[in-house]
């Protein structure tokens, strides 16, 4: 089973889900998919690390032999390309390494190179395998970054993913495949927006869901009003606890000081269970 | 024309809170929420909408009259996008590889709304904002459209100032957030992610040239950590403006849609974010 750990907003709490939960279960591979700001290494502090680069495609200009027709710069879907006369820029931060300026261009002038866009790393905390992805500082596009994490996947085994905030190519890249998606939300005007857009996008995917509460006992009831209306179950909450925020800000997943906490993390596996039949 | 972002590597860490303050204290600015995939920027300020644009992206689409099932799409699609020679919306990225080499022209690239632009009146002054609409992609480029509306906002009405609200994360619409920033207000909170996270926070402004600037929030939950964070930040030769405690009525002014600046003008939190905004005119 493939459960994916998502939220639309930042900081609700993905992270501390997603960790607790792999350390309840005991034996599971936990894949950090948010490679822009990678943190369950910093929780669970794996051993025996190993990595792999991550390489992509990119455009090299060869300048001697390019005439700058302009033909590459009208056909790039992104402007990462401008020809002007006698100047052509490539912006690399634009560029998706689609490879089509070097299909179009009548000259050969641009060839393809390899790049290291970031690393996916891997090792072990007790019974449970941890696999993240490190995007390179500057680097757009994290996605090749999170396929290479999710290529390490091993299906026979309980996977966790632990995606990104945010609603976009990343999140998707991420999400894509799960068979339950977990929203961690806050109960806030903010959580409950950015929950509403995550609702959206798993329900374009057709992936099922249930959302976790974080930090209940502040803010307002809208989150719980909106998952009544949408019947989406809610399946754990997370009271605001000073003593959960300083463990997490310490670097310490809350169930190894709160061992209370792993029934209900089970119990919230087993009810997952049941939502998928 | 001065540029503000706000941006933090961990997400949660309060740039919105820290964003709308500083819209407030500013008085004559332009706001950019430039968090187009979680925009909270509106539910702080709420603005009434003067203007609204489409944002349009391109999709693959394959005719099956004309498609020969040649399978050249299929080969040369580096997104992985194709399958039984049917395009999947959510992989394809719009690049036109595949209209480009199709011999029958059976693939095209169909454009389609994949969110809205806005410019909003705020009671601090003009608001550009967006939403993507939930799982598109392209949110970079619909950043830099917002940027683009604030800068021609700010032209049009003698505002010389443009604060950004940015989305965590390190990637593409945070590149397209703070390129070209006079200033990037790094927000973390007292936590080893938050540490982890503002570092590569950092690096990314050092490596687009933006002078940056930290903000300790909710610094009391952890002492020692915002302790280690100063140091580090000392070490880094990089200004600490404010260490914002930590305070449920930032919570209760969000709940009112008001800033805490508004809420609680007299607190230790605004009393914090005064001193940022202090700093922030040093540097400008």
């Amino acid at each position: 089973m493939k459960i994916a750990v998502a939220s639309g907003k930042g900081g609700t709490g993905k992270t501390t889900v997603a960790v607790n939960l792999a350390l309840s279960i005991g034996e599971a591979q936990l894949l950090d998919c948010d490679v822009e700001a990678p943190n369950v290494h910093l929780l669970l502090k794996p051993g025996d690390i190993d990595s792999k680069p991550i390489y992509v495609k990119v455009p090299r200009i060869l300048e001697d032999r390019c005439d700058y027709c302009g033909r590459c710069a009208e056909a790039c879907n992104f402007n990462a390309i401008f020809v002007a006369r006698g100047q052509i820029i490539l912006f690399e931060e634009l560029c998706h390494g689609c490879g089509l300026c070097a299909k179009i261009c009548p000259r050969r002038a641009i060839v393809e190179e390899e790049k290291i866009v970031g690393f996916v790393k891997w090792g072990w905390a007790g019974g449970i395998e941890l696999i993240w992805g490190e995007l390179g500082v500057g680097e757009p596009s994290p996605e090749p970054v999170i396929e290479a994490v999710k290529g390490r996947m091993d299906e026979g085994r309980t996977v966790i993913i632990d995606v990104a905030p945010g609603a976009s190519c990343p999140v998707v890249s991420a999400v894509y495949g799960s068979d339950f998606c977990i929203l961690v939300t806050e109960p806030t005007p903010f959580g409950l927006h950015d929950l509403r857009q995550m609702v959206g996008v798993l329900r374009r995917l057709g992936i099922p869901m249930g959302v976790v509460v974080n930090k209940a006992g502040l803010g307002d009831r809208g989150v719980y009003k909106y998952c009544e209306m949408e019947g989406i179950p809610i399946l754990l909450e997370i009271p605001f606890d000073r003593r959960i925020a300083e463990l997490y800000s310490r670097g310490i997943p809350f169930i190894q000081e709160m061992p209370e906490w792993r029934g209900r993390f089970l119990k919230l596996m087993d009810d997952i269970g049941r939502l998928m039949g | 024309m001065r540029q503000v972002a706000i941006l933090s590597g961990k997400g949660g860490t309060g740039k919105t809170t820290v964003a709308s303050s500083l819209a407030a204290l500013a008085g004559r600015t332009v706001i950019a929420d430039c968090d187009v995939e979680a925009s909270n920027m509106p539910l702080l300020l709420n603005p009434e909408i003067r203007e609204r644009r489409e944002f349009e992206t391109r999709k693959a689409e394959i005719d099956p009259k004309s498609c020969l099932r040649c399978g050249l799409c299929i080969e040369e699609c580096r997104f992985d996008a194709i399958r039984d020679f049917q395009v999947d919306p959510v992989k394809c990225e719009g690049c036109g590889v595949c209209a480009y080499i199709c011999p029958t022209g059976a693939a095209r690239l169909k454009p389609r709304v994949s969110g809205y632009l806005y410019v909003s009146e705020t009671r601090y002054g003009p608001l550009c904002h967006a939403d993507l609409l939930p799982g598109e992609s392209s949110s970079g480029r619909l950043v830099s459209l917002v940027r683009e509306m604030a800068r021609a906002v700010a032209l049009e009405r003698g505002l010389d100032l443009i604060l950004i609200d940015g989305a965590p994360g390190i990637g593409c619409p945070v590149i397209a957030s703070v390129t070209g920033v006079d200033l990037g207000v790094i927000v973390t909170e007292p936590s080893m992610s938050g540490l982890h996270d503002m570092e590569r926070a950092l690096h990314l402004l050092r490596h687009f040239n933006v002078q940056p600037l930290i903000v300790i929030n909710k610094y009391d939950l952890h002492i020692e950590m915002a302790r280690r964070i100063r140091e580090f930040c000392d070490e880094e030769g990089v200004e600490v403006a404010a260490l914002i405690p930590f305070d449920e009525a930032v919570v209760e002014a969000m709940l009112r849609g008001m800033t805490i600046i508004e809420y609680e003008s007299k607190g230790e939190v605004s009393k914090e974010l005064r001193r940022i905004w202090d700093v922030i005119q040093k540097f400008l």
